[in-house]
């Protein structure tokens, strides 16, 4: 018989219930009639405190809730990929085609597609020792991505059963393993997880790879490790979505979880429209093969919303588990920390700062604990990199969740509101960001990129900031003021804004490999070095902001990365005649 | 089941009732409360348990007798009635006739808080509405099924721009066009420049009216975007209109937020306002939209005044975090004359992107808002700079810039309140604009693009 306990208190999403001795603390319930999907999270006594991931409208008390005898979890296995969940796990598209426009209540699907079948090719055999991670048989979930099945963690023991090769629908059971005890375990395919655990590796390793994003802001200036942590904070409207869907478009990473937490609908319907008609720049295949969403809007019930990034992170683990690069974007931490600040005040908790529970540093600090390079239970290595944005109100760096988030990331892409407003974008702000990856990842820069590039990164950030300086006697006097070497360090920092730092998502410009930054940025450094040395001997520097071949640099950007590539020699060859011919003219006037 | 009035109330406290004893009640549920003398008043249950009840009363507490108020539970949520003979009329913040054209009759009804869409549904909005203002079409260009906020202060013309807006766009005139109105907490006079400009001088043949007037019940406002919502949402999903939807004013909604929130002693966050304001508002605002099938939509532009002008304030600050951008109205281009004063660098429409250029309004289009984007917000640092050195003390460059202003505000921004122009007339205006600086300067312009358009 079920467990069961009877509701005495309906507030909002929280919900009171007496009777539940049996149940166990963040077991999953079904509240009410209904059966509306909750979550314990706190035991006094013969009461507990339910938060319901469903709207609470019309409970009442004395309706029955119904334990279920597992912490919430969520079904992992394949058929993931290409697939939009709401904040539990459950698909979005079922409930669609089940429920109608309007997601209902207390409805259920099942999590994984049970009537799709999967071409499965065994890795083992009868006989073979089993233990945490072994792959037991591949599926080719999508033409990008194999999917592993593998042995959960904590069994061990001898294969006494392996599904032969063959075409399966997902509910079936691939293996069975004697264990130590002489137990015969059954493994489906399908496997569940506990979404507030992590799953577990066997080492966490220090990360070396650059996670190569396509944006020159980022690779080139705050490169993001993979298995790294970074925060993007901004106010409305700078660019987090904005740079967050970019990030899943052209990240280097085999699978990517893309979290909508208390965000707009239409960023979902825009991902879910948009990916399977983009080609991965290094497959061709459709980006939608490696993308999972998970989707709990700002007008889904707030509970849900506190799941959603647990839900994700724990989709992400799964596949680092079989090996691969794993990228997840969180959009918005923020809303997150506010669905744990409106659970709590309805708990009627003692409020730190600004309403938020005082768990909430520590609830940060778990989350993106959860990123990093491992190696896994098998030996295999893989990866999880967490990039969260962050929606600071009114744009202020300085409330709790911004303050909090900056101490467990090692990057931060500061979004700057005035940039936002002059249309740069990304409005990645290049004197407030950092990446604290740069030392571990310039090796493998130098190594496929060109080895000069730390060297041309620190001369063209030190540039901006000797600009920053400038630009404050600028705004006081005016430009006309400035010696010749200060003007062209103004005008050479517009270049590296204009020409490499902006960078428009919706045109041909949206990917940019770290080769094509690179280029321009060492076209543009090459041009300050040779007016440098002009100025010096004389030159004016009016006369060397004149030529096409100047006004150039900041076009170079149009161009594809291939076409930069044939074109560089016959650029920087014109860009040299314009300052020779400038430089040598002047000169000879003057020794006249 | 016989509905049973509950005689005697156990505490009466800001726009609260308690009772004792009420068992078989929905979180939700609608509530009415009777007084002696017959008059009832409507309530919402907003806390339930074993042993008592919460009852948050629409119209307030006054005058309510703890002994002899009744209160009876309706056994259904806040509904509305639905039937397409809802258009015309004009109802009160809780959704009852304020005409003389009596009750709705209607065998059909919605919970007026609604459930919230399947992003699987929706349809990513790529339809542009020509609104006939320069600034919003080139700028902050508006798609059916946005929901695009008016951040206005007080004194400020948005009554006259959401006007403009609503009567110039595309569709006005056609029978599927509809305006549901929301006036929440607004003037007398507001709201009967509204009726009037839109209904009997405008062209908008559909239309259906929500009104909670400045001196009606504060609670109600909680309701009353709720039921023009639902009412919006009916004749966009279930009868396939285009409808627009004018809530106005939004400050005095959140307002009404906190004045509960105070009341039941909740933790409050900045300036006071409740923790939850951000998922309350987007409750309203998120039911906007372009659905899978369904031929109507539903477009939204709430009107809000900033507390002091400030965009930093919780009200605009959360709303710009759920709408899909904002048109900002400048004190300072106002004070100038400028008619609309619309502030283009603050103001931001993000469904722009994939509704404007090629197969939508015109291929230079995406370019050409950048540039003048890039060259006005230029233009605001050399006024800067100008205002410390003097206008005689610029550059070359610079005073290229300070004149492009000046034309960019007069001719481009301004223009009056029936002035309807066609897109390609506004665009062209924007490049005769950029042909007052020097070529160099256009960095957002490809090669191309700038041989073709600046000759
Ligand atoms: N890289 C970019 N290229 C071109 N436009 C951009 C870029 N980044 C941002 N934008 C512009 O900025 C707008 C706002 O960006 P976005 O929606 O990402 O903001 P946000 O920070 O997520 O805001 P919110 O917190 O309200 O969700 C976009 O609609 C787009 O017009
Ligand atoms: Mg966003």
């Amino acid at each position: 018989m079920e467990k069961q306990g009877i509701i005495i208190m309906t507030n909002g999403p929280v919900v009171k219930a007496r009777g539940i001795r049996e149940f166990a603390m963040h077991e999953m319930v079904y509240v009410g009639e209904m059966r509306l999907m909750g979550e314990i999270i706190r035991i006094d006594e013969d009461e507990a405190t339910i938060q319901v991931y469903e709207d609470t409208q019309g409970l009442k008390a004395g309706e029955p809730v119904f334990g279920r005898g597992e912490p919430l979890s969520i079904a992992l296995g394949p058929g993931l990929l290409g697939n939009i969940f709401d904040g539990v796990g459950r698909p979005l598209g079922a409930l669609y085609e089940k429920g109608g426009i309007f997601i209902p209540r207390g409805i259920k699907v099942p999590e994984i597609d049970t009537e799709k079948t999967w071409e499965l090719e065994p890795e083992v055999k009868v006989g073979d020792i089993a233990t945490s991670g072994t792959v037991i048989a591949t599926i080719k979930e999508t033409p990008l991505v194999s999917h592993k099945v593998m042995v959960p963690p904590g069994l061990e023991g001898e294969f006494t059963f392996v599904l032969p090769k063959g075409t399966f629908k997902a509910d079936v059971t691939v293996a069975k393993v004697r264990d130590s005890r002489g137990q015969e375990i059954e493994i489906p395919m399908v496997q569940r997880w506990p979404v507030r655990v992590p799953r577990p590796c066997r080492q966490h390793l220090t990360p070396k790879e650059p996670l190569i994003t396509g944006q020159r802001v980022i690779d080139g200036f705050f490169p993001i490790a993979k298995g790294g942590v970074a925060a993007i904070p901004g106010g409305f409207g700078t660019g987090k979505t904005v740079t967050q869907h970019q990030l899943a478009k052209w990240s280097e990473a085999t699978v990517v979880v893309y979290i909508g937490c208390g965000e707009r609908g239409n960023e979902m319907t825009d991902v879910l429209e948009e990916f399977p008609e983009l080609e991965d720049p290094r497959s061709g295949r459709p980006l939608m093969e490696r993308t999972i969403l998970v989707a709990n809007t700002s007008n889904m019930p707030v509970a849900a919303r506190e799941a959603s990034i647990y839900t994700g992170i724990t989709m992400a683990e799964y596949y680092r588990d079989m090996g691969y690069d794993v990228a997840v974007m969180a959009d918005s931490t923020s809303r997150w920390a506010e669905a744990l600040r409106e659970i709590s005040g309805r708990m009627e908790e003692i409020p730190a700062e600004e309403g938020f529970p005082a768990y909430l540093p520590s609830r940060l600090a778990e989350f993106y604990e959860r990123a990093g390079r491992v190696v896994t239970l098998n030996g295999d290595m893989g990866s999880v990199t967490i990039i969260g944005a962050v929606s600071p109100p009114g744009g202020d760096f300085t409330e709790p969740v911004t303050r909090h988030t900056k101490r467990f990331v090692r990057c931060f892409w500061a979004l700057d509101k005035s940039l936002a407003n002059a249309r740069h974008f990304p409005a990645i702000n290049w004197v407030d960001s950092y990446s604290e990856y740069v030392g571990e990842v310039e090796d493998w820069f130098s190594l496929n990129v060109d080895t000069g590039w730390s060297e041309l990164r620190k001369r063209a950030k030190d540039l901006l900031a000797e600009d920053e300086r400038i630009q404050q006697v600028v705004r006081l006097v005016g430009e006309d003021v400035l010696p010749d070497s200060e003007r062209l360090i103004a005008f050479t920092s517009y270049l590296i804004k204009n020409g490499y730092l902006q960078q428009g998502a919706f045109g041909p410009d949206s990917f940019s490999p770290p080769s094509k930054g690179f280029a321009i940025l060492s076209l543009i450094m090459h041009f300050y070095d040779r007016a440098f040395a002009l100025i010096r001997q004389g030159v004016p520097f009016s006369l060397l902001r004149g030529g096409d071949a100047v006004a150039n640099l900041v076009h170079l950007k149009e161009l594809s990365s291939e076409e930069l590539e044939a074109q560089l020699p016959k650029i920087r060859e014109k860009l040299d005649a314009f300052m020779e011919k400038t430089g040598s003219e002047r000169l000879a006037a003057r020794g006249r | 089941m016989p509905l049973i009035d509950h005689v005697g109330v156990d505490r009466i406290y800001g726009p609260f009732v308690l009772l004792k004893g009420t068992p078989d009640v929905g979180f939700g549920e609608l509530a009415q409360i009777r007084m002696k003398n017959g008059d009832h008043r409507l309530g919402q249950v907003v806390l339930n348990g074993e042993d008592a009840t919460l009852v948050q009363v629409f119209s307030g507490t006054s005058d309510l007798v703890p002994e002899t108020t009744a209160v009876r539970f309706l056994g259904r949520p806040l509904e509305m009635k639905l039937s397409p003979a809802l258009i015309g009329r004009v109802f009160s913040g809780l959704g009852e006739p304020r005409d003389d054209c009596g009750p709705v009759y209607s065998a059909y009804s919605k919970d007026v808080n609604g459930s919230p869409l399947n992003p699987m549904a929706r349809v990513y909005p790529r339809n542009f509405i020509q609104t006939g203002i320069s600034a919003i079409d080139v700028l902050v260009t508006l798609i059916r099924g946005q929901k695009l906020p008016i951040f206005s202060g007080n004194g400020l013309p948005h009554n006259k721009l959401a006007v403009q807006i609503a009567n110039q766009s595309q569709l006005v005139g056609e029978e599927n066009f509809a305006v549901v109105f929301a006036g929440i907490g607004v003037k007398r006079d507001d709201a009967a420049y509204f009726m009037e400009e839109l209904f009997e001088k405008g062209r908008t043949k559909n239309m259906v009216v929500f009104l909670n007037l400045a001196d009606d019940p504060v609670i109600e406002r909680i309701a009353t975007p709720r039921f023009a919502l639902t009412v919006g949402e009916y004749l966009a999903f279930e009868l396939n209109m285009h409808v627009l939807v004018i809530m106005t004013d939004i400050t005095n909604y959140c307002e009404a937020l906190r004045e509960i929130g105070v009341a039941k002693g909740e933790v409050p966050s900045r300036k006071g306002y409740p923790g939850y304001m951000y998922s309350d508002l987007a409750s309203l605002y998120e039911r906007a939209g372009v659905l899978k099938g369904i031929q109507g939509s539903l477009t939204q532009i709430p009107i809000l005044t900033m507390p002091n002008d400030d965009i930093t304030h919780p009200i605009p600050d959360l709303t710009g975090f759920i709408t899909e951008g904002q048109i900002v109205l400048s004190r300072e281009l106002d004070s100038r004359g400028i008619y609309p004063p619309i502030d283009v660098l603050a103001s931001l429409s993000r469904l722009m992107k994939d509704g404007i250029g090629k197969g939508y309004t015109r291929e230079d289009h995406p370019d050409l808002a950048s540039q003048l984007y890039a060259s006005y917000s230029r233009v605001q640092d050399v006024r800067a700079l100008a205002s410390v050195i003097g206008e005689d003390e610029l550059s070359q460059i610079d005073i290229s810039y300070m004149d492009f202003g000046k034309s960019f505000e007069n001719t481009f921004i301004k223009q009056s309140y029936d002035e309807d122009r066609d897109i390609s007339e506004s665009l062209d205006i924007g490049w005769k604009l950029l042909k007052m600086l020097p070529r160099n300067e256009l960095t957002r312009i490809s090669k191309e693009e700038a041989d073709a358009r600046l000759k």
